[in-house]
């Protein structure tokens, strides 16, 4: 069998090329900070195209967020159900990027994200959902009649690489969550051909019950086990998820 | 002149809406108090986005785990008939129609139920959605908690939204801090009013035409 695991974030994240398209998960926990420093500190990797709930600030010192790709023009298009911050006061310069245009953006209802991710890995190429139907995010967008209620069409997402965390793997990339830490995390490894996973703890084959794992180890490719040194959890900043 | 009712008088007020086992989704910011005022006699289950299904209070600093948190990533306690989801099928939860009630934040509600809350500058690109699109679109009935004005003082509850609409026609309930409204197509209805205020005095400040309910009374915390 295929050894999945890595020696570091580093060489796991290496071969990112320019103009790859990465999911990134989390929602405050359950966010891959470690990956996304590595990818940010130790490759020069740019044109990216960003997919995930949102970018976190590129303003703190002690952490690499999305937002330091945006903020230095690494990324050529984001995908977020957040461009900015629910408070007015709270203004980036991503947001700035964001609202000129210099960076491409696409803002998604945070369901219809979720549900996009999940039909990419679910081979469904689109679905139709009654949410955004009247507002700015539907404008250009299918539009179709069922049970008497109008509903818009939107397109299933993939991605080259998804960046992900985890509480506990074994060897084999089996996935097991803690609370709030799952959320787009599973679903995004399915719709990425690569996924690299940041986890707390592995353990070898057969020591986790297959009635307790939360995503399938076909669906991962890479794990790193989080060094005593790592990021581990990170203290809420602001008012939206980091 | 009345007394403006607290943030807290509001979320109570509105919290003691809830039904006997309804699910229910509390929108970041003001919303997220209602959870501290959940009727003891009964059962609500509390929804977030990130998958938490089942959760109560906020927990304490000794008791948060950096694990479990609501969807605006505050520290909270599972009950005991919690489960835990991915995103995909927390908003299943959502679109599927399985949420009675949503209580959101608002910059605008029109007396058509329309609600904008998720863009201050309709010509900018971007802004903060989140799930609020969805469960203004899919939840069975969504509330509003909200200042009834700007801080320059301009009315929120409006004739027709300026600012883009997060869902149209889809506010029931508001509640501002002077008083609870009814969203009824070519007004809103008064059902309550914070103390010492007359609807001269509300109406005032709102756009919309405002008409009394019948038993139009002022707010009652119990």
């Amino acid at each position: 069998m295929q050894n999945k695991r890595f020696i570091s974030f580093a060489d796991a994240v290496k071969d990112i090329a320019d103009g790859s398209s990465i999911m990134i998960g989390g929602f405050g926990p359950g966010t891959p900070h470690n990956l996304t420093r590595a990818l940010y500190e130790t490759t020069s990797a740019r044109d990216l195209t960003l997919i995930l709930n949102s970018a976190g600030t590129g303003s703190r010192a002690d952490l690499i967020t999305p937002a330091n790709f945006i903020d230095e023009r690494r990324a050529r298009k984001v995908i977020m159900a957040f461009t900015a911050s629910t408070h007015p006061s709270n203004r980036s310069k991503m947001e700035e990027l964001i609202e000129s245009g210099e960076v491409d953006s696409e803002l998604v209802p945070q369901g219809s994200l979720a549900e996009r991710i999940r039909a990419g890995g679910a081979g469904i190429p689109a679905f139709y959902t009654p949410t955004g139907v009247g507002t700015q995010t539907a404008e250009g967008k299918e539009h179709r009649e069922f049970n008497g209620r109008m509903h818009v069409m939107e397109y299933a997402l993939n991605a080259d690489y998804a960046f992900v965390r985890a509480k506990k793997c074994d060897e084999f990339g089996n996935l097991v969550f803690q609370g709030s830490e799952r959320n787009f995390n599973p679903i995004m490894a399915m719709a990425a051909k690569t996924t690299i996973v940041e986890v707390e703890e592995i353990v070898p084959i057969g020591s986790i019950d297959p009635n307790q794992v939360h995503l399938s180890g076909i669906y991962v490719q890479r794990i790193v086990q989080i060094p005593p040194d790592g990021i581990f959890h990170v203290a809420r900043v602001g008012p939206t998820a980091v | 002149m009345g007394e403006r009712l607290t943030r807290d008088m509001m979320a109570a007020r509105i919290t003691a809406e809830f039904q006997d086992g309804w699910i229910a989704n509390l929108g970041v910011g003001m919303p997220t108090m209602c959870s501290d005022y959940l009727p003891a006699e009964k059962s609500i289950i509390l929804h977030s986005e990130n998958g938490l299904i089942g959760y109560g209070r906020n927990a304490t600093v000794e008791e948060a785990t950096p694990y479990v948190v609501n969807a605006g990533v505050l520290p909270v306690m599972l009950t005991p008939h919690a489960a835990v989801v991915h995103h995909a099928d927390a908003f299943a939860v959502i679109r599927g129609g399985h949420l009675d009630v949503g209580v959101l934040g608002a910059y605008e509600v029109a007396m058509n139920g329309d609600l904008a809350n998720w863009k201050t500058d309709p010509k900018k690109r971007g802004g903060g959605i989140g799930g609020a699109m969805d469960i203004a679109a899919c939840a069975k009935r969504i509330f509003v908690l909200m200042e009834h004005q700007t801080r320059d003082g301009r009315p929120r509850l409006l004739k027709r939204c300026n600012l883009p609409l997060t869902a149209p026609g889809v506010v029931s309930l508001v509640m501002t801090d002077l008083g609870l409204f009814e969203a009824a197509g070519d007004h809103f209805v008064v059902h309550e009013t914070a103390p010492g205020f007359t609807l001269e005095e509300i109406q005032a400040v709102t756009e919309a035409p405002l008409i009394a309910a019948p038993n139009m009374r002022e707010v009652q915390l119990s």
